[in-house]
């Protein structure tokens, strides 16, 4: 399955539905990596306006994932893709699942972004957050890249960078376990940087099965519950 | 008495063990070859038609041949009941094994060879006799008179083909006054009222009505218990839906040719993904 490909159908209708099912996943895409950035930047300035903005939009990503589920449902139908347009829609299907997901991280992030605000502010102004929050939008961007392209090989790339994700995430929750047992009053502070860091890790994780869907898109192979390496071989 | 306790494993209330054992996709070579084409050419005068086919065809299973119109997949199957021997101009080299024995040799009874070879058309074909006498008619050259033998056959061949409930009480009518899917069945039973190894079905849907054409294809799910069926179609649903295996051709060449599921899900040949999916190549 390659992207020169998509389009050309004999039927013009069925290259139009595809292109638009598609450029919905994408824009869907854009819109939870944007979400994320919000997020992750309310909460660093303690921004309680952009945090709402934030939560309130997330209704929009809902929307989208409704919109394309509805489109995916009837080019199933009306068209009966087989082979790559088959593996097309059910990747869709299953990519936009993760992507309102992802969105539903944002917004718990962004929930703790008002948490916070009334607290006092760590002297490194949560960089850690800021810094794993980088490295997921990355992998999203990337996951996306990869399903645009249908570039296998560069999703399995990206779906290595949950290693990173899932060890700073784990540097994060001894720091925090530290800072609880160092002074118990900073517990209420410190879980609701627990649960910002949980968020941005599972967006990781949801990044990551994305990947899973561009190789499953790509090469026709299942590559869910397997190692990495075996995941590398197969994209290739 | 000693009682031995023997620990057995845990069983658990929800074993679902059965379940997860990924699909297990079946390959022609596991299978019992029913039918062997081997390096198959076919001229048509000057024109080659097939170009050195080479294929296992299983035995009680379906196999569907897919492919754009002139592409030679009704001429292949034509060739399993030596249908081609009646067009003029045409050269045949190469072989084709039933059963381990190449139906082109010499001292092969053609009419013994569809006999175990029946063939279905795209038009439905009843012949111009009551209901019964059609389904009757192959029994009948072959030299059956007692009525009960008849009887019995022709209703087992009715009720395989699904029509008997709807024909029973109008055994005596003219065929002619069956519907087109009726008519069709009609055809299928007779053509195996005379229990033939191979079915071979030329479209046997293409001119019939949805409700009809799910009925053919019920039927042809239930008949591959009996007999090895191939099926020539236009219509790639079809062809997923009913078939076990499918095969891919395209201007006289055999492009792929696998199990039904990989080839619909993911073909190893791009002609293929081209075709099934609608594209231009």
């Amino acid at each position: 399955m390659e992207t020169k490909n998509l389009s050309h159908h004999i039927s013009r209708q069925f290259n139009e539905e595809l292109e638009d099912v598609r450029n919905k996943v994408l824009a869907m895409g854009g819109l939870v990596e944007e979400q994320i950035e919000n997020a992750t930047a309310a909460l660093v300035s303690g921004d309680v306006e952009q945090a709402e903005a934030v939560i309130s939009r997330d209704y929009q990503v809902n929307a989208l994932e409704v919109a394309v589920d509805e489109e995916s449902i009837q080019i199933l139908a009306r068209r009966q893709p087989t082979a790559g347009d088959l593996r097309l829609i059910v990747a869709i299907i299953k990519t936009i699942t993760d992507l309102e997901r992802m969105g539903d991280q944002a917004e718990k992030v962004a929930r703790m972004a008002i948490h916070l605000s009334d607290m006092e502010r760590p002297k490194n102004q949560y960089g850690e957050l800021e810094h794993l929050s980088d490295r997921v939008r990355k992998m999203l961007r990337g996951a996306l890249d990869a399903f645009a392209r249908m570039d296998a090989e560069a999703a399995a790339d990206v779906a290595h960078q949950d290693l990173k994700v899932d060890s700073e995430y784990d540097a994060i929750m001894r720091q925090m376990i530290t800072f609880m047992m160092e002074d118990p009053r900073n517990i209420k502070r410190t879980l609701d940087i627990m649960w910002s860091a949980r968020a941005l890790e599972r967006i990781g994780a949801h990044a990551r099965n994305i990947c899973e869907y561009v190789i499953y898109l790509v090469k026709g192979k299942d590559v869910r519950h397997i190692s990495l390496e075996e995941m590398s071989k197969k994209a290739r | 008495m000693t009682a031995t306790t023997t620990r057995s494993t845990p069983t658990h209330a929800f074993d679902i063990g059965h379940m997860t054992k990924g699909r297990v996709i079946p390959r022609v070579e596991d299978e019992t070859p029913c039918i062997e084409v081997k390096d198959l050419n076919l001229f048509y005068g000057e024109k080659q038609a097939l170009h050195s086919i080479n294929m296992v065809i299983p035995k009680q299973r379906v196999t569907a041949y897919i492919g754009p119109s002139g592409c030679g997949k009704s001429t292949l199957l034509r060739c399993i009941n030596r249908m081609n021997d009646l067009v003029d101009g045409v050269r045949i080299e190469g072989e084709i094994l039933l059963d381990e024995q190449d139906i082109y040799a010499k001292s092969v009874n053609v009419a013994d060879l569809r006999r175990r070879v029946g063939m279905v058309f795209q038009k439905p074909n009843p012949f111009p006799k009551t209901i019964f006498e059609n389904v009757a008619y192959g029994l009948r050259l072959q030299g059956v008179k007692d009525r009960r033998t008849l009887d019995e056959v022709v209703e087992n061949a009715l009720k395989s083909a699904a029509l008997w409930d709807e024909v029973k009480d109008r055994m005596h009518d003219s065929a002619f006054g069956l519907s087109g899917g009726q008519q069709q069945r009609l055809v299928i039973a007779r053509a195996i009222a005379i229990e033939p190894e191979v079915l071979l079905l030329d479209e046997p849907a293409s001119a019939l009505d949805p409700i009809s054409t799910l009925k053919i294809e019920e039927l042809i799910y239930e008949l591959k218990d009996k007999y090895t069926i191939v099926i020539v179609t236009h219509n790639m649903q079809q062809a997923a839906r009913v078939s076990d295996y499918t095969a891919f051709m395209y201007m006289g060449d055999l492009i792929e040719f696998g199990d039904t599921n990989t080839l619909f899900t993911n073909p190893h040949k791009k002609q293929t993904e081209d075709y099934i999916t609608g594209r231009y190549g």
